[in-house]
């Protein structure tokens, strides 16, 4: 039982966060916080990968003498650029929260129903 | 099993600074607390042997995201974040449904670093027995990244290079239309 | 914050090591983790740091943002290029094995020119989006 949850830990931290950022992004109405919750979804995601590719007793996959065992490098290079387009991506949200707060005057999910609504 | 408690110690933490992430209003406190949580997630990639993912994520998560949520809070002037006015249950329920069947999709995972796992039999042996032969590269993340999965970098390259035509179109257009005002 | 001494002074000292860190992850990425990735968000993250302490208009005589979107494109076009030249060398779109005698030397020098363009676009386009965001509010 021990073994089955040290060895299922750290999936299970990953769904908790994932659920965490999911839960921001669709209850909370503030658009940075929005963001927030979404780079932290992605988190988990790069978590999940990182977890999959470790193996235990291995070590970073550059090859070097004396050792045999190493961790998989596969999803170590989805996930490393993964994080560059990540933040990438993530500016461009950004960019969008500030052309919105200059159109609306808010950058708060209500507020700018209201203001359609009222149109 | 010293790694397997250090994992485990930082993943509680990193759970701990989610929880708080959500619970606070203040948005520059929660993008600090978004900071330190790149930055515990850049130390536990170390801890899962993948330095090349603990270094960029250490820059980029600690460093450039944080520089550009705080320069749009700057750009939003909105320090505080607004009470929801709607109630939290239907996103609650969403949540934990999810979340419940997630679960249930990990009790057939195999365990946390278990050598045999499904993920290390297919391409993984090839690259780490012939990786640094036929590239001459021993840095395996390097070759793999540039040289077997070239395709794939392109394309992540041409996104950022995309992503920062988008920021500069949305962004960068202002001063030109002040001066026509100007003209007028 | 361009009247602080003591800020202006740790980052005269920090950025050419910076710097010069980034540029051993670039040309170092093959041996030691590192690569055009990293050492592109590291190299403009010391020219963040720059135009936070002596201001944008400094940073932006040091680095025009005409020269960065100009940059930008030519990382790109360094990566497709080499695609290119390797087809027109007789092997497939992005294969390094006909670059030199030695495929395992062409492999070598392949990966060392995209992740070249790599480095440079991610530098650039990283440099250009902080330069967009802090000078919106610019009067």
């Amino acid at each position: 039982m021990m073994e089955f949850i040290l060895g299922h830990y750290n999936y299970w931290i990953v769904i908790f966060l994932m659920m965490l950022g999911f839960y921001t992004v669709i209850s909370r109405g503030n658009m940075v916080k929005k963001i927030v919750g979404l780079n932290i979804f992605q988190v988990s995601v790069f978590l999940l990968y990182i977890s999959i590719g470790n193996v235990s007793g291995g070590t970073t996959p550059i090859i070097a003498e004396g050792f045999t065992r190493y961790s998989n490098p596969l999803p170590h290079v989805l996930i490393l650029t993964a994080i560059v387009v990540g933040v990438a991506t993530t500016a461009l949200g950004l960019a969008l929260v500030v052309r919105i707060k200059e159109a609306y005057g808010t950058i708060e999910e209500d507020e700018i129903h209201d203001q359609d609504q009222s149109l | 099993m010293i790694d397997i408690l250090i994992d485990i110690i930082l993943l509680s933490f990193l759970a701990i600074i989610a929880i708080a992430i959500i619970r606070t209003r203040s948005l520059l406190a929660v993008i600090m607390l978004f900071s330190i949580f790149s930055l515990l997630s850049a130390g536990l990639f170390m801890v899962l042997d993948a330095s090349d993912v603990a270094f960029t994520e250490a820059a980029v998560g600690a460093g450039i995201s944080t520089v550009l949520m705080l320069a749009t809070l700057a750009l939003t002037k909105s320090y505080e974040e607004k009470p929801s006015s709607h109630r939290p249950w239907i996103p609650l329920l969403v949540v934990s449904v999810t979340a419940a069947f997630l679960v249930y999709g990990t009790i057939d995972m195999p365990p946390f670093g278990d050598p045999n796992a499904p993920a290390h039999q297919h391409v993984a042996p090839r690259y780490i027995e012939q990786g640094a032969k036929e590239t001459g590269v021993p840095n395996l993340v390097t070759a793999v990244l540039a040289s077997y999965r070239g395709f794939d970098t392109l394309g992540e390259v041409t996104v950022v290079f995309t992503a920062g035509i988008g920021v500069l179109l949305l962004l960068g257009g202002r001063q030109r239309r002040k001066k026509k005002k100007e003209k007028r | 914050m361009k009247h602080n001494l003591i800020l202006r002074v740790i980052a005269k000292f920090l950025i050419p090591i910076i710097v010069l860190f980034a540029l051993y992850v670039q040309f170092h990425g093959d041996y030691s983790p590192g690569g055009g990735f990293q050492a592109g968000v590291i190299f403009s993250a010391a020219f963040i740091l720059y135009a936070i302490v002596f201001g944008l208009d400094t940073a932006e005589r040091v680095v025009p943002p005409r020269v960065l979107q100009i940059l930008a494109s030519i990382g790109v076009l360094i990566y497709a290029g080499t695609g290119f030249v390797t087809l027109f060398l007789g092997g497939n779109f992005l294969d390094y094995n006909v670059l030199a005698e030695q495929p395992v030397a062409g492999q070598h020098l392949g990966i060392l020119i995209i992740e070249l363009g790599v480095g440079i676009t991610v530098s650039s386009v990283m440099l250009l989006i902080f330069f967009t965001f802090a000078g919106r509010n610019r009067p």
